[in-house]
């Protein structure tokens, strides 16, 4: 399947200013080891020292959070996009 | 002289300066202030606080304002209630509300962090402010920005209710609605701050807007008369007032302005949107997200992006975390307008009912002073106690109809009470 990953701009110096990368990929796993593996730089990023997604980077496939969808191994499908967001909730 | 504050990282400790980010481009965790306290201890003395009006401005170098900063109104500076009737009912001594709910302009503590975010708005020369909101922030946004000379934008969820867009709109913002709940709205702002040059207060301006919360926290302790309650029951949504309280009692110890002691905090939700205290319950190491489903709207938020420090706070200090239902918030706010005459929205139900539930836990010692953090007002969230009070019959304007009322209230008060 070919996902687009929405770069946001504080990852964009790791990605040669890519705004979007198109990848192959099953799960939302799969296309972070592909953005991962591509760019390694940006790993450290995205991942904490355990391997888990860092805590205050929230990751969407198109309009959920992926905690919703039962983390990283959840699958994707053709024309998905997945969204790296960094974690800000603000008081209503 | 240089600013004696500049934002740091809260987990890698890197240092950004002044600008108007809310995260790390390092790690991505959330940055904030902080301050050169060996300096701050040389120009900030509280003796010089007698000399100043109460609001929020009589700590102004505790803030990060610009220099020259001439405050434009008086936020803030809001009653420490000692509720000796509340007290009664629950069987403490030392009880008070922090009462929030006639904050000016906009009667949420709102107004406190929306006012030292448009201080950095006009230092980082941003002409649109704006945020994501559901009611509070929005009104404190619109009402000072209409002051001050900002253009508004307010981006909610379409379903909100018209109430609460008309008390946003009535300041003259421009408000955008999305289709799609909080925490769409709240990821759509992180993108546009990503993308345009607006200051979002509570998305790029975070940090300088969070630290209008600490505000909250040095009144109680000059209104307590300069010292530290054991405990304070705080509402939690994104989790940082909580954390911000903290902060602020910190800082008055490290300036020498209080004597340290330990002060517990407990961190109160409501059980349909209770992603934090459900880590705090279960012991959990990180929360999980929910989808919030309750009244207290203004606390629902099911991916605080502050809940990680707030669990932190409240682990540390010793305190607690607990959630009610939406029937126990009404109770709750009944019960603090029938005993202590403060009509709070359903964030105050929330933190009231916490309150109770803690002490009769007996997590809250009866001899200890608790404070408990009244954040809004009960005139904009009326939809929540409506139903309680249906219309009364009406009369003819007679004096037997009166006496007829009367008789009929009272044996109905007597099979009540039978």
């Amino acid at each position: 399947m070919t996902v687009t990953i929405e770069i946001p701009t504080a990852f964009r110096r790791f990605t040669d200013g890519a705004q979007k990368i198109d990848c192959s990929a099953g799960t939302i796993a799969d296309a972070l080891n592909e953005l991962t593996t591509r760019f390694p730089a940006i790993t450290r990023h995205v991942r904490d020292d355990s391997g888990q997604i860092r805590q205050f980077l929230n990751v969407y496939l198109n309009e959920e959070d992926i905690r919703f969808l039962g983390g990283e191994s959840c699958c994707v499908k053709e024309g998905d996009r997945v969204l790296l967001v960094p974690s800000i909730a603000g008081g209503r | 002289m240089s600013d004696l504050y500049e934002l740091r990282c809260r987990e890698c400790g890197k240092t950004w300066g002044n600008v108007p980010r809310s995260f790390c481009e390092e790690c991505f965790s959330p940055v904030e202030v902080a301050y050169d306290y060996d300096s701050l201890k040389k120009i900030s003395r509280r003796e010089n606080l007698s000399r100043r009006s109460f609001n929020m401005w009589r700590y102004a170098e505790l803030l990060p304002l610009p220099e020259g900063f001439e405050p434009p109104n008086a936020v803030g500076g809001t009653p420490l209630v000692a509720s000796r009737n509340l007290a009664t009912r629950w069987g403490v001594k030392n009880l008070f509300l922090k009462n929030d709910a006639v904050c000016f302009p906009s009667l949420s503590f709102k107004d406190r962090v929306v006012a030292t975010a448009l201080a950095a708005a006009r230092r980082f020369g941003f002409h649109t402010v704006g945020c994501s909101s559901t009611g509070n922030l929005a009104n404190a946004v619109a009402a000072q920005a209409a002051q001050q000379g900002f253009d508004a934008c307010v981006f909610i969820p379409a379903d909100l209710e018209p109430a609460k867009v008309l008390n946003t709109a009535v300041y003259g913002a421009r408000i955008v609605r999305i289709n799609g709940n909080y925490d769409h709205v709240n990821r759509l702002c992180a993108q546009i701050a990503d993308r345009f040059q607006w200051g979002l207060v509570n998305v790029n301006l975070r940090p300088y807007y969070s630290e209008g919360s600490k505000t909250h926290g040095y009144e109680i302790a000059e209104q307590l008369g300069w010292r530290l309650p054991d405990n304070v029951v705080v509402p939690m949504a994104g989790g940082s007032l909580i954390t911000k309280i903290a902060k602020a009692f910190r800082e008055l110890i490290a300036l020498g302005w209080v004597e340290e002691k330990p002060v517990r905090f407990f961190g109160a939700q409501a059980t349909g949107c209770s992603p934090i205290s459900t880590a705090v319950k279960r012991g959990l190491a990180r929360f999980e997200p929910q989808k919030p489903n309750t009244i207290a709207r203004s606390l629902a938020i099911g991916n605080p992006a502050d809940g990680p420090f707030a669990i932190k706070q409240i682990r540390e200090s010793g305190g607690w975390a607990e959630d009610v239902s939406d029937p126990e918030i009404v109770e709750a706010i009944k019960l603090v307008a029938e005993t202590e005459g403060i009509f709070t929205e359903t964030a105050g139900g929330v933190t009231a009912g916490v309150t109770q539930k803690l002490i009769r836990e007996g997590r809250i010692s009866p001899d200890d002073t608790t404070v408990v953090c009244i954040t809004g007002n009960g005139l904009k969230t009326t939809d929540a106690v409506a139903a309680e009070f249906p219309p009364a019959e009406a009369i003819a304007p007679r004096l037997d109809a009166f006496e007829a009322l009367l008789d009929t209230q009272l044996a109905a008060a007597a099979t009540k009470g039978n």
